[in-house]
């Protein structure tokens, strides 16, 4: 029963820090939940990959994922105890909404020119893009690259052709994960 | 998703004018936590108090449970692990996902007006949450200290500006 309560408090966290949309977020759930050791690295990727081609927020995604598989990786295997979990995640994870919404919004709104909010998101901006940064980084592991040279030279080569698809060529992420799982059966099943 | 909760709030239910939505969305922006779910609660405490505000969020987070709770009940990690083709395929996407979030470092780096000056920040940031060194790597140490020095810098620059 103690994972629910360690769930709990570390997607609070994740709730009330999640500065800046889903990406910089994901550098929180992977501090929260796989630092924790309650997932591995592969999974965390495999949910984020998950969440992207899905419809919805990727909070919302990622918890409702995440609470389902964690009880089962710690011995609570019954399909109940991993719904249980999917539904205290995703209920937590917007609890702190609720309150800065009811007291932090009207603060803000009426005091949106003063220096102090200013200042405060100023200095927020440029953490906000060194979370997405480490988030990006934190993946770029053995776990996600292979450990072999053959496997790693093709992951890299996938990983620059999905920026080059996904930045210049704006193509939506979707289709890029798409492509790349068919490159990957290609990579690595047929050939 | 925010334009299609805008087109129901503001054009078809007409429950909020447009201004004030926007006004709701900017604040719901600098909120931490998910966007469409401050936009969901702020109209829902707006129209209805805590209990609208419960409702919408509701609504807002349970299509997005179900589909991907029935995705977690289907794609189980032991299959994506033991089953060789989706096993091969979430090979390929594994470094996808990566450049996907890759990509936003520099679209949020150019919109947040990130400049060499400033560079350094994100740069540091990055590298001693990826260090993983105990305390200092957590993320939400670097939240605090960055609202905490904007706070501090904007009050003070204010000051000395005044006197």
């Amino acid at each position: 029963m103690n994972i629910y309560l360690n769930l709990i408090w570390s997607y609070f966290k994740i709730g009330l820090f999640g500065f800046g949309g889903g990406y910089a977020m994901l550098s929180l759930i992977e501090r929260e939940i796989v630092e924790s050791g309650w997932i591995t690295e592969r999974m965390f990727t495999d949910i984020v990959a998950i969440s992207q081609m899905t419809p919805g927020p990727i909070g919302i995604n990622s918890a409702t994922y995440i609470g389902y598989v964690v009880p089962g990786e710690s011995g609570l295997t019954e399909w109940y105890w991993g719904i249980l979990g999917s539904i205290i995640c995703t209920l937590v994870v917007v609890l702190p909404s609720f309150l800065l919404v009811a007291y932090a919004s009207h603060y803000i709104s009426r005091h949106r020119e003063s220096n102090a909010i200013k200042g405060i998101f100023a200095g927020l901006r440029p953490v906000v893009i060194g979370l997405i940064a480490a988030a990006a980084l934190l993946l770029m592991n053995g776990e996600n690259f292979g450990t072999e040279t053959i496997d790693i030279i093709k992951s890299v080569s996938l990983c620059i052709g999905a920026f080059i698809l996904v930045y210049w060529v704006k193509l939506h992420p979707i289709i890029v994960i798409l492509i790349a799982g068919f490159a990957g059966w290609f990579l690595w099943s047929v050939i | 998703m925010i334009s299609l909760i805008e087109k129901e709030v503001v054009d078809r239910r007409k429950w909020i004018d447009r201004r004030e939505f926007l006004d709701m969305l900017a604040v719901a922006q600098s909120l931490p936590g998910i966007l469409a779910v401050n936009i969901s609660v702020a109209v829902g405490d707006k129209l209805r108090g805590l209990k609208g505000s419960i409702c919408s969020a509701l609504g807002t987070i349970i299509l997005p449970f179900l589909i991907i709770l029935a995705i977690a009940i289907f794609l189980t990690p032991d299959l994506i692990k033991n089953n060789p083709i989706i096993s091969s395929i979430f090979k390929g996407i594994r470094p996808a996902v990566t450049a996907l979030i890759i990509a936003p470092v520099f679209t949020t780096a150019r919109s947040a007006g990130i400049t060499w000056k400033t560079i350094w920040i994100p740069i540091v940031t990055a590298a001693v949450i990826w260090s993983k060194i105990p305390f200092v790597s957590n993320p939400i140490f670097f939240i605090i200290a960055g609202g905490l020095f904007g706070y501090i810098y904007y009050t003070r620059k204010a000051v000395n500006t005044t006197h």
